[in-house]
């Protein structure tokens, strides 16, 4: 187990070096930082002085260890457009997208497994259908235009929920049923699939044929079994998340990391897209990695792949 | 006459169905398949013919026909669904933008599928190294958050519809890399395979005769989910101001548009995603219906 940890472990942080020097290579390769700097109307030299300053006149390897260096110590920069550190920029919006992903992922799992499980115990039936339905209307939904149709029907229409904001629960409750929709389809197939794989083979037999109640059966015996890969599927969708809920909190204008992003790259502020990018990053890495390890410890037979 | 059709139906007792009756049967008795089939070829019917469609010219502006309602919601026949906050014909808008999202989704699937299924190959057919190096690729890129990626990218080169589809076809190769490496890694084991390896087939003739077209179903099913995938996007991105840049005809770019108008006038924003959400829906259904189809242990 351990090694298998270490291993997880040295890849993940190989994939994190990876990921930021691509991320710092593409912006590096956007353009002239300094000229984005000093504005349209700055001349030849005002330009040449910026770049000096910020020492973007220097070769792209050494930047990059540079920028790397103070990442590890947490020091990001300076935003070019708030003036202020990057990483306490980030810090402080982080509360509003960390509550979004874990309400969203939340509601989807509260979905999708009740769904996955009833549809799986009746395949063909009404259940099935619906829970079929409602995964195939969820991946092709463009979240944007569903989040749109929430707010005309209960924020405008209805006048239930707050359209936008984040100033109280209730202004969470729509970004959390878009955001958890999106990841929704994929975990009731996952449950469904898993459960149907599962009530059919012969240690569910063997219960049935010992009389075994079927709730037990349903929950202690096939659930239980089924449930493993949702579990590290829910990790990779909370990571995935964390980076598409840019589109949500733009929609809903919550003030979190997403809506941050979104901001800086209209407004070219690259120092802090860059961190963005690799923290959003890094919260898929540590998710994953922690599904991994999760899933090493629930089933002995990963651990040796 | 009467001979011969006896015969022919003796025949067909005899034989069974055709292959190709058989697939017939499949595909015709396959609801989701036959509605996505029916939907897409529609909308590639729109966007082919759409200069002779279209009722006016997408980019006209006219002042004095501005925001005018849609003909089920008392406005008139010369623009069956009104006009935009520019006057601009949105039947004709909606017609053209079917040629953006079907382009985008089509040749951004393209290029990933190129890059994903050389990478899903090779690493499933050679193993050892080749095989680390490409596992290691798509982590690295599944760790990237598409989203924000492509929107800095666009953003920094312009958000032309060429720069788009770049972006997109070079960022969503990861689904066919894993597909095609778990496909090639299947089939490289089987008798066929080493058949052809003993007959002195060369590499690049035992990918391309033995390999491809026993994995081209899965192929084929993943093109769809990445076709709806990056028609999402493009939307996405455009409706976030940093994709498809106005005027071009993108539906994200109309929703995005008619946002501001949506406590008056909702079927601005109403329309253009619902044909969006339809064209996806008909994407996902394809693909599903098509791997059912294509799936051998459905064969019966």
């Amino acid at each position: 187990m351990l090694t298998f940890i270490l291993k997880r472990l040295g890849l993940a942080v190989l994939v994190a070096f990876t990921v930021s020097f691509i991320s710092f290579t593409l912006l590096f390769l956007a353009g002239d930082p300094a000229a984005a700097l000093a504005g349209e109307t700055a001349s030849g030299e005002d330009i040449e002085a910026i770049s000096k300053l910020y020492g973007f006149d220097r070769p792209m390897l050494i930047q990059y260890g540079d920028w790397l260096f103070s990442a590890l110590r947490g020091d990001f920069g300076e935003s070019y457009y708030f003036r202020l550190p990057v990483a306490s920029l980030i810090f402080e919006r982080l509360g509003v997208t960390m509550t979004l992903g874990v309400c969203g992922i939340s509601f989807a799992l509260l979905t999708a497994v009740p769904l996955g499980v009833a549809a799986a115990i009746r395949p063909n039936s009404i259940i099935d259908r619906v829970a079929l339905f409602l995964s195939v209307a969820g991946q092709a939904m463009p979240s944007f235009w569903f989040g749109l149709i929430l707010i005309v029907l209960f924020a405008i229409k209805l006048g239930w929920l707050p359209p936008s904001g984040a100033s109280s629960p209730a202004h969470f409750i729509m970004p959390t049923i878009v955001l958890g929709y999106y990841a929704m389809p994929a975990i009731m197939r996952l449950t469904r699939a898993g459960m149907l794989d599962v009530l059919s083979s012969d240690y569910i037999r063997t219960a049935r044929a010992k009389g075994a109640p079927e709730g037990r059966i349903l929950f202690r015996h096939a659930l239980r079994n089924a449930i493993i890969p949702v579990v590290s599927l829910a990790a990779v969708q909370m990571g995935f998340m964390l980076g598409g809920s840019i589109v949500v909190e733009s929609i809903f204008a919550l003030h979190g990391a997403g809506y941050l992003a979104w901001e800086s790259i209209a407004r070219n502020d690259l120092p802090t897209v860059q961190a963005l990018i690799l923290v959003f990053s890094m919260f898929y890495i540590v998710f994953t990695f922690l599904a991994d390890v999760l899933n090493a410890w629930l089933d002995p037979r990963m651990r040796s792949s | 006459m009467s001979d011969t059709s006896t015969t022919d139906s003796l025949l067909q007792e005899i034989t069974g169905p055709t292959p190709g009756q058989m697939l017939r049967k499949r595909v015709f008795g396959h609801q989701g398949l036959l509605f996505g089939g029916i939907v897409l070829a529609i909308l590639l019917f729109i966007a082919i013919f759409a200069p002779l469609l279209a009722p006016h010219d997408p980019y006209a502006q006219s002042l004095m026909t501005r925001m005018q309602p849609p003909v089920f919601l008392g406005g008139d026949w010369e623009h069956p669904l009104g006009t935009d906050h520019l006057g601009r014909d949105y039947l004709s808008r909606l017609i053209y933008g079917a040629r953006v999202s079907l382009m985008i989704g089509a040749v951004a699937a393209l290029i990933s599928g190129v890059i994903g299924t050389a990478m899903g190959v090779a690493a499933g057919y050679f193993g050892g190294r080749v095989d680390m190096v490409v596992t290691f690729l798509i982590n690295v890129r599944l760790a990237m958050p598409v989203v924000l990626v492509a929107l800095a990218v666009v953003a920094i080169l312009g958000g032309s519809l060429q720069v788009v589809i770049v972006v997109l076809g070079l960022l969503l190769w990861d689904r066919f890399a894993v597909v095609m490496r778990a496909s090639t890694l299947q089939v490289r084991g089987r008798e066929y395979v080493a058949a052809a390896r003993a007959i002195g087939a060369s590499t690049p003739r035992v990918i391309l005769s033995e390999i491809m077209p026993n994995i081209a179903n899965n192929l084929i099913v993943v093109v769809t989910l990445e076709m709806a995938h990056a028609i999402l996007l493009e939307a996405a991105l455009s409706f976030l101001g940093l994709g498809v840049q106005p005027p071009t005809p993108s539906w994200g770019l109309m929703v995005s548009e008619g946002k501001n108008m949506m406590l008056f006038e909702p079927w601005m924003v109403l329309i253009p995603g619902a044909v969006l959400f339809l064209l996806v829906l008909a994407i996902n259904l394809m693909g599903d219906g098509l791997r059912d189809v294509t799936a051998p242990e459905n064969r019966s």
